[in-house]
């Protein structure tokens, strides 16, 4: 190599960010692995909904609600109709996409959101992405039951019109308002058949429970309509048992795992699975330990409380282990066979569905499942995409476009 | 092989460059006088691991009777961290804070007059 040759030096800036430009590394594997021959679908990423708050609260229904939420959005600073969450996700500002992206640069006429989101997904090498909101997530414990019907339907009115209706890679599961059991009915019959919906989600954080009476018709249409529910996990750091913790890491790691774990439980004892054979189930961003450690636990204890669930004709893990687990944050034990044995035990082949939970801090690239050494090639294909292109009936032909990275930046 | 990586007088203090090598790219670092390579390819997933912020050790303030007194930054040493999920490193050995066992791979630095070079 030449000295002094310009082109092969350049300078960390921390002025401009593209989100194709950050992710430039990911190309690189996606090129090397091949991932432009296989179809590859991300069950759980995200877009920041609240720089499109303009937009989506003159989608509100109510007038009245409407004003409220446009008027308290017009001065920032002050509390918001909203609230908002307790947290440093990014760890300090350490993580830097999360302050440089108001950098980066679109252009043309499409949404921003859909330009950054088709960025990202074809650095990483990804076909079709389920999109979620972000600070929504926390909007299962708002005390105003009102407030959160509002704005799930008017964000999911929003994001059919403004980001499904014209991108067809963008799919959705969308937001359910679980704490009002006939908005979330009247929910799926609204929007159920709309583009690029392919599922309702549960945001996990909130204090309903999943078996109550209320819910059993929304489970019956969304079985008959053939649309899976999920519950996407997140934290609450004012529940009561989390309290006790004093650092991110300790409510993140914990809180994600804690209400899945709470609904997964009551969903297995109450028997709902024999209610409804053939609603498929997917629990979101939990990552894997958890359910390897709760069949266990609910097996154990089945065996000599059945009496405790008469609803059940087989032991918990039987029916858990026909549910859908979306893979991110994936832990990666340093011994390799600790992963091999939770894969086993979730059925991984047929029910493990990769996700990216781009652009968060801890997101996964599809090489946690493609450099796996104890997976066959047709395995981490159908983990990558194969599993969920049957959940979600999408066409297998892949339609990715990976940028090229063999020019130095 | 070495490969130009800048004039020292263009290359400020808690700078850095990213130079391109047959063996990947290479972040090198100035700082508090002295240079720094190292791999710029994260060893947990792959990111820009020398593209992040540095950023003081952060410690936790034990008093003498274990009581906890609150943080406080270390300015004596000094992590770069990858900008992807936040693996921080330690700038003079490139070691990685959150499992010690493990070293970014790391290049020699020459200064020849004016110039910085890095062998790769």
């Amino acid at each position: 190599m030449n000295a002094k040759t310009p082109n092969n030096v350049r300078e960390v800036r921390f002025d401009e960010f593209s989100s194709s430009g950050s992710l430039i590394k990911a190309a690189e594997q996606a090129h090397k692995r091949n991932y432009k021959d296989f179809l590859i679908v991300d069950v759980d990423s995200h877009h920041y909904e609240s720089e499109s708050y303009g937009e989506i609260f003159k989608f509100i229904e109510s007038p009245v609600i409407r004003r409220q939420a446009l008027e308290s959005a017009s001065r920032g600073g002050r509390s918001s109709m909203l609230g908002g969450s307790v947290g440093y996700q990014d760890i300090g500002g350490r993580i830097t996409r999360h302050w440089l992206r108001k950098h980066e640069k679109t252009e043309g006429p499409q949404h921003r959101d859909i330009t950054t989101t088709l960025r990202w997904m074809d650095a990483m090498g990804v076909d079709y992405a389920c999109l979620f909101p972000t600070p929504m997530l926390f909007l299962g414990t708002h005390p105003q039951v009102e407030i959160e019907v509002a704005m799930a339907r008017a964000y999911n009115r929003w994001l059919c019109d403004t980001v499904l209706e014209h991108e067809p890679r963008i799919i959705s599961m969308l937001y359910l308002p679980f704490n009002d059991p006939e908005a979330t009915y009247q929910m799926v019959k609204d929007f159920g058949h709309r583009k690029g919906v392919k599922g309702f989600m549960v945001t996990a954080p909130r204090y309903k429970p999943v078996h109550d009476n209320a819910y059993m018709k929304t489970y019956r249409l969304l079985e008959e309509m053939g649309l899976p529910i999920s519950f996407h996990a997140a934290y609450n750091w004012n529940d009561q048992s989390l309290q006790l913790t004093n650092r991110f890491i300790a409510v993140h790691a914990l809180g994600f795992m804690w209400f899945n774990m709470v609904h997964m439980t009551n969903w297995v004892v109450n028997g709902i699975p024999e209610r409804f054979p053939k609603l498929k189930v997917m629990w979101i961003e939990s990552g894997l330990t958890w359910a390897y450690s709760l069949m266990q636990r609910l097996d154990h204890s089945y065996k000599m409380r059945t009496s405790d669930c008469p609803s059940l004709k087989r032991k918990p893990s039987e029916y858990m282990r026909e549910m859908y687990f979306s893979s991110q944050p994936m832990e990666l034990p340093d011994d390799p066979s600790i992963l091999e044995a939770t894969f086993k035990m979730i059925n991984a082949e047929t029910q493990l569905v990769w996700s990216s939970d781009y652009p968060h801090w801890d997101f996964d690239l599809p090489g946690v499942i493609y450099d796996l050494p104890f997976l066959n090639e047709q395995s981490k294909r159908n983990i990558l995409g194969g599993n969920a292109a049957k959940l979600f009936n999408l066409d297998p032909k892949p339609v990715k476009n990976i940028p090229p990275v063999g020019s130095f930046k | 092989m070495e490969i130009f990586v800048a004039k020292k007088s263009d290359f400020k203090a808690s700078d850095r460059r990213i130079v391109q090598s047959e063996r990947g790219e290479i972040g090198v670092f100035h700082h508090e006088g002295a240079f720094y390579a190292y791999s710029n390819t994260c060893l947990h997933s792959g990111g820009p691991a020398c593209e992040g912020l540095l950023m003081p050790k952060v410690v936790d303030i034990i008093a003498e009777d274990r009581t906890y007194k609150g943080q406080e930054f270390d300015e004596s040493e000094t992590h770069f961290v990858c900008p992807w999920h936040g693996w921080e490193y330690d700038i003079k050995t490139g070691q990685s804070i959150g499992d010690r066992r493990q070293f970014l791979r790391k290049y020699e630095v020459v200064e020849r007059g004016d110039d910085v070079f890095v062998i790769a």
